[in-house]
Parts: structure tokens; C-alpha cells; sequence
């Protein structure tokens, strides 16, 4: 029997898992257009590959990764490419980024599908494959895959843990792929622990999924292969990696370090299948499993392209009349969508149909009572009504005393705070103007870096101009008296001062002035120059008339160059 | 009584010549609560505080110069600066702007060096008779590249919030109209 451990806290919301799997997955209809976000992973922005009006296939490279932690970008089915513009993203700001608009053009034509030969091939060379296939961790984060494929330096790697927890309500979209793509998960798996040489795979699913359990366990026996299937029981956050890894291992990640430093990694089962996919079938990450589920008449999972629309989504649901919304990810960590316009990105995991009577709005917030319930609660052992004290303060130095940045923002403790303080937005709001600060003290510090480098070297080429000037001087003084030697003349020799220097330039500027005033006034022609007779004729008949009103006196008439 | 004395005496002398071998071992170079307000202050090298630097700024907060006279630290960096000095909190002497970034037209700029020689921060790159351009992300939006200028090709923007910019924002709470009670 396998040994489990558990974490302090968590929480049991009502699962609502069971609608959305009574069916098999089906693959979703192309819609009309696909907006491809170009950044949809942590880590650099994917530059665009391809301009508007270009066709491209199925697969086809469009954003291609820039540095290490990136990850590139394809076309998610063969069509024009329509524009490259910024179009609001699934992102609570509801802001706009650089997107690839692509119209299907319904032939589904694939690129070349090469497969990669990881298996003789040099472990950077297959995570190179892997970040060029533009595979993301799929439970959420989107971090490059590739970029945790790398154990750390020193420490062995003991265990690879797959996540196949899925702890949230209402999201089934890890469920039903272990349950139809247990192989190709199985096979991913071995690449990433070919990769990394763990000395034991365990794969840990939530014990509320019966059927992925058995589909995995006959999945890796089928394979041949000695991982552990092992069901965690269902307690909301297991399928955090840090609470997974904790049940599976009894280890921890201490405060500032990776998972790989305590020998441990973990990797979705949505990734390792979209990894077996790249390198055995030569697929990029163009499509994912989604659940579509809440308030809709036909909750199931759907093999959606990667730029979907989600009101296309949506449609295939089925949305009731008082649907209200929808909300991306989960009911614990999701957001509500800013539109309906914006497009499924890797990390999309679920979609939501909102409405009053499913998810009743917030009822106001009262004043803590210190109950100590989110402490309870918390998965990670931290203090939750401190950190929202000093959140609301806005004393951030405190809350990261309270280690702030070791919250998940899992939303246990606003799950379980009878006064429904909204624990997790104060938070996050914490957490990111900590990061603008210290993204601001970083520029502080760089820009005075570089003024103080500017100053040293105004000095110093002030030093090295007067240097100059001293030793051109020396030398005039030194030729000056060597002609005078020379001519027995007797005349005191004048060093030239700085003062004379001065003047010397600014008589210089002067000349230079004036030469330039010259060359104006040369060059122009004046529209009076070259006369034809008829303008002439014309011009003396007007000076006349002027002459005779007495407008202009004889004199200036004189100054006429043509006259 | 004389012995009583020259023990004292020997005492102070070798107290003394302790202090003073401390002294100089122990010595602080530069005035540490200088360092401390630089630190706050934004490092913009802006000049709005009538100080050529942030540092000389500092210095002179240092000898009782007012705190509020930074624009870009804003009203959170005088209060900064009023925690750390024990002082009170000042409204800024100034209007608080948002972070703008300074631009160059290209097709306006003759190459003549004046901006690159303004810019406290080496953040504009270019060289005579040749298109000097920005490098928005050393930029402080100091605005001291703008006046020397002699076609006036370059105009400062704010810098939009984007994805990679954007922040929580405080939690409100929603006021929520309360049903009016009945009066008997």
C-alpha cells in the first residue's frame, strides 16, 4: 500500500464534476475565426512569424519563441491569416495584446509532421523540440515545459509526479483525457522521465475519478512501464502541485526554491500528453481539452483549437436564457471573462456559464472577526487574516513577513470566511504592487548606475580634454621658443590660456555663420531673378499704378533688381 | 592620592588611544542617512526638485530641505521620506504625473546631439548628423531631453497599461442600495 501524507487545511466545495462527464469527449467545430494571443505562456512574448494576408497550414509556426522561457506559437488549422492587431485577452484586465486573427479556410491541411527521435537525441536538443512545439504547462500556469525539465544541479531527482488531481469543482477536462488518452499520457510521461531521471513516477488523481484511475492504472500496464497510479483523496487544493507533491512525497518546497532543489517536479497529465503528442506525432500544441459546463443545457468536453472564440464555445453548450457570463478556469481561481469576444488560450482549462441562481453575486463584506477559520483553512500554513490586514493597509513590507508571495491565491480562505471577506483579491492585490515596486526600486537603481557613470565620464573627458589642451599649448609654447631661439628674437612667448581657446571658438562658430548665411543667400534664387518679358511688362505696369496711388516711394522701386 | 591620579591618568590615556584607534577603524564613509534618502527618492536625475541629481536632492534633505519637492516620487514618496526622516507628511509642491516615456520624432530629428547630451541617463543613442532614438526601457521620463531641442521632435507619452503592467486594484466594496423601511 502506498504511503500518503497529507497537508493541513483545504477545503470540500461541492464538486459538480458530474455533468460534464457523462459524455466523450468530441472535437469542436472550426468557427469562423481563430485570435491566436501571441503571449500565452510565462516568459517572453512569442514575436510574430507571419503577416496579414498570408496562408497558413495546420501547425505552421506563427509566433516563434523569444529567449529560453518562452514558448513558440502555431496556427491552430490551415486559412488566411487576417490581421495582427492587439484584441482583448482572456486575462482579468480585460486589456488588449498582439494576436494572430486567422480565418479557417476548412481543409484542415497539415504541415510537414515530422517526429522527433527523442530517444537518440541529447536532452537539450529534445527540450528544444519541446519548446519549439510550444508546450505550456496546461494545469494553469503556462510556463514553459521545457524550462522544468531540468534538474537541479547537485540533487537527484526521487520523484516525477504527475498531476492528475484536478481538484477544482465543475472542471473535468484532465478526467476525460486520462480516461481516453491514458496511453499517450503514459508515453509522455516516460520522454519527460527519460528526461530527467527520476528514480520514481508517481501519477496522483484525485480519488473522486474512478474511471481515470483504472484508465491510467490498465494505460501503464498496457505500456509496460512501473509508474504508480495513486489516488490522493479528494480534498480541495490536492491538485495543487505544491499540496500533490506534499501528499504523494511528505516533502516540501522550502521558501525561494524550486521543486527540482528537493529532488521533486510535476507536470500536468494534459502536458505530458501534449508532449508525447509534439515529439511522437510531430503536432504542435494547437488545441486542448476544454469543459464547457455551468448553466448550459449540454455540459461536456470539447478538443477545442487554441483562439477560439469563447461565445463559439459557449454555443456548442447550449447557454440557459439567464446565463450572465462565464467565467475561464475554475469557480475557486477563475475570472470572470471581460467579453465574450475573447479567445480560448493554452491555459484555458474551462469554461463556466454564470448565472444568479448558479453562483448567487457576493454578499458584502463585514468586518474580520479574527475567527481564524482562513488559517485553518490554508493549504500553505500561512496566516491569512494577517496578510489581509496588512493588505488593506497597504503596509506590504508586513505582508511579506507573513510570506505573502507563498500564497497559491487557491481561495480556501474566502471559501471558508463567514464574512466573506474577499481574502485572495486582497491579496493578489498585495502581491502585485509589490512587484511594481520592486520592478520601480530595480529601474531606480539602474538608472542612478548609469547617471553616475555618465557623471565619472563627463569628468573624465574633461580631464582628458584639458590634458590635451595643456600638451597642445606646451608643445606651441615649446616651438614658439625653439622659432625664437632660432631668429635670436627676443619676443616674450604667450601661452594660450583657455580664455583665448574660447575665443577661438567662438570666432570659429562665427565664420562658419556667416559662411553659411553666404551659401543661403547663393543658393536660393529669388523669384524676381529671370524674368520673362510678360512678367516684366506686367510688373512695371503694377509699379506704375503703385507709383501713381502713391503707395511706394521712387526709392524702394530703385532696390527692383530688375529695374 | 598621587597614585590615585596617575591611575586615572593612565586609564584616560589608554581609553583615549582606543577611541581613537576606533575611529579610525570603524569609520563611516559618507553620511549614511544621505544614502538612506537617495534610496527613496526615484533616481530620475529629473531636476524638478530644483537639484541637479537626486542625490544633491538628498543631501540637501539631509541639512532641512522640504520633502515634497520630487514630482515623480509622488505623494508616496513623500511619505516615504516623511517615515524614514520622522517628518510630517507634505502635499507635493507639485502636480503628480503618470510615468511617460520620451520619443523621438524621426522624421523631425537632424542628428544635431543635444538630447544625448542632456539625458542624465545615457538612454538615448544616436551620434551627429545621424537619427538618435530612445531606449524606452532606461528612459526615466525625466522630460530634460525636451528643451534642448532645437526642432522640438521630441514629446514625452505616458506609458498605457498593458497585460505586463496591469495591478490588482484594491477589493471595493460594492455600495448596495438598502430597501427602504416601511414607517408605520
Amino acid at each position: 500500500m502506498f504511503q500518503l501524507f497529507k497537508f493541513n487545511g483545504g477545503v470540500k466545495p461541492p464538486g459538480n464534476k458530474a455533468q460534464s462527464v457523462g459524455q466523450p469527449s468530441a472535437t469542436a467545430p472550426l468557427p469562423a475565426r481563430l485570435v491566436v494571443p501571441l503571449h500565452q505562456n510565462i516568459g517572453g512574448t512569442p514575436r510574430p512569424v507571419v503577416k496579414a494576408g498570408d496562408r497558413v497550414l495546420k501547425g505552421q509556426l506563427i509566433g516563434e519563441a523569444d529567449g529560453w522561457i518562452s514558448a513558440a506559437v502555431h496556427a491552430p488549422t490551415s486559412g488566411m491569416v487576417r490581421d495582427i492587431g492587439a484584441y482583448v485577452q482572456p486575462h482579468p484586465s480585460g486589456l488588449s495584446a498582439v494576436s494572430v486573427v486567422i480565418e479557417p479556410d476548412g481543409r484542415e491541411e497539415w504541415i510537414e509532421r515530422q517526429p522527433v527521435d527523442y530517444r537518440n537525441l541529447p536532452t537539450d536538443a529534445v527540450q528544444t523540440a519541446i519548446r519549439q512545439a510550444g508546450i505550456v504547462g496546461l494545469g494553469g500556469a503556462a510556463f514553459p515545459t521545457h524550462g522544468k525539465t531540468t534538474p537541479a544541479k547537485g540533487v537527484p531527482m526521487e520523484e516525477l509526479i504527475i498531476n492528475g488531481g484536478e481538484c477544482e469543482p465543475y472542471i473535468t477536462c484532465d478526467d476525460i483525457l486520462m480516461r481516453e488518452q491514458g496511453e499517450g499520457i503514459v508515453r509522455g510521461t516516460a520522454i519527460i522521465r527519460d528526461l530527467m531521471q527520476p528514480k520514481k513516477v508517481l501519477i496522483g488523481i484525485e480519488d473522486n475519478k474512478p474511471e481515470a484511475i483504472a484508465a491510467m492504472r490498465a494505460a501503464v500496464a498496457a505500456c509496460g512501464e512501473n509508474f504508480d497510479v495513486v489516488a490522493v483523496p479528494a480534498l480541495y487544493p490536492a491538485g495543487s502541485a505544491k499540496q500533490l507533491t506534499r501528499m504523494l512525497t511528505g516533502k516540501e518546497v522550502p521558501v525561494g526554491k524550486r521543486s527540482t532543489d528537493i529532488g521533486t517536479q510535476c507536470f500536468n497529465v494534459g502536458t505530458v500528453y501534449a508532449v508525447w503528442r509534439a515529439l511522437a506525432l510531430g503536432e504542435p500544441l494547437i488545441d486542448r481539452m476544454i469543459t464547457v459546463t455551468g448553466n448550459v443545457e449540454h455540459p461536456r468536453n470539447w478538443r477545442a483549437p487554441i483562439g477560439m472564440p469563447i461565445a463559439d464555445l459557449l454555443a456548442l453548450g447550449g447557454p440557459k436564457a439567464d446565463t450572465d457570463g462565464v467565467i475561464l478556469g475554475g469557480p475557486m481561481m477563475g475570472f470572470v471573462a471581460p467579453d465574450l469576444t475573447v479567445s480560448t488560450v493554452k491555459a484555458t482549462n474551462c469554461l463556466i456559464a454564470r448565472s444568479r441562481t448558479l453562483f448567487p453575486p457576493a454578499p458584502p463584506e463585514m468586518p474580520c472577526i479574527r475567527c481564524g477559520e482562513c488559517a485553518r483553512a490554508c493549504p500553505q500554513d500561512l496566516q491569512p487574516f494577517e496578510m489581509y490586514w496588512f493588505s488593506r493597509a497597504r503596509n506590504f513590507g508586513k505582508t511579506q513577513e507573513y510570506h505573502i508571495f507563498d500564497c497559491i491565491e487557491c481561495g480556501c480562505c474566502s471559501f471558508v470566511c463567514p464574512s466573506r471577506i474577499p481574502l485572495v483579491q486582497y491579496f493578489r492585490f498585495a502581491k502585485s504592487e509589490i512587484w511594481a515596486r520592486e520592478g520601480d526600486k530595480k529601474a531606480a537603481n539602474s538608472a542612478k548606475e548609469r547617471f553616475e557613470y555618465k557623471k565619472a565620464r563627463e569628468e573624465r573627458e574633461k580631464a582628458e580634454k584639458a590634458e590635451k589642451l595643456a600638451k597642445a599649448a606646451a608643445a606651441q609654447a615649446a616651438k614658439k621658443a625653439a622659432e625664437a631661439a632660432a631668429t635670436g628674437d627676443s619676443l616674450p612667448v604667450t601661452t594660450p590660456t583657455a580664455d583665448d581657446a574660447e575665443a577661438a571658438k567662438k570666432a570659429a562658430i562665427a565664420a562658419a555663420m556667416e559662411r553659411a548665411k553666404a551659401q543661403r543667400a547663393a543658393v536660393q534664387p529669388r523669384n524676381t531673378d529671370a524674368l520673362n518679358a510678360d512678367q516684366q511688362h506686367a510688373i512695371d505696369a503694377v509699379e506704375a499704378r503703385r507709383l501713381q496711388a502713391g503707395l511706394e516711394t521712387p526709392a524702394a522701386d530703385n532696390e527692383n533688381p530688375s529695374s | 592620592m598621587l597614585i590615585a591620579i596617575a591611575i586615572m591618568a593612565l586609564g584616560a590615556v589608554i581609553l583615549g588611544a582606543m577611541l581613537g584607534w576606533a575611529s579610525i577603524r570603524f569609520k563611516v564613509e559618507g553620511d549614511p542617512l544621505v544614502e538612506k534618502i537617495d534610496s527613496v527618492l526615484p533616481q530620475t536625475q529629473c531636476g524638478q526638485c530644483g537639484y541637479p541629481g537626486c542625490r544633491p536632492y538628498a543631501e540637501a534633505i539631509a541639512k532641512g530641505e522640504e520633502i515634497n519637492l520630487c514630482p515623480p516620487g509622488g505623494a508616496e514618496g513623500v511619505q516615504k521620506l516623511a517615515d524614514l526622516l520622522g517628518r510630517e507628511v507634505k502635499a507635493l509642491d507639485a502636480e503628480e504625473k503618470p510615468k511617460q516615456v520620451a520619443l523621438i520624432d524621426e522624421n523631425t530629428c537632424i542628428g544635431c546631439t543635444l538630447c544625448i547630451q542632456a539625458c542624465p541617463v545615457d538612454a538615448i543613442v544616436g551620434a551627429a548628423k545621424q537619427l538618435h532614438t530612445v531606449v524606452a526601457k532606461l528612459c526615466t521620463g525625466c522630460e530634460l531631453c525636451v528643451p534642448p531641442c532645437p526642432v522640438e521632435c521630441i514629446r514625452m507619452e505616458a506609458i498605457p497599461e498593458t497585460i505586463d503592467n496591469w495591478k490588482w486594484k484594491h477589493p471595493v466594496i460594492a455600495i448596495q442600495p438598502v430597501p427602504a423601511r416601511k414607517v408605520a
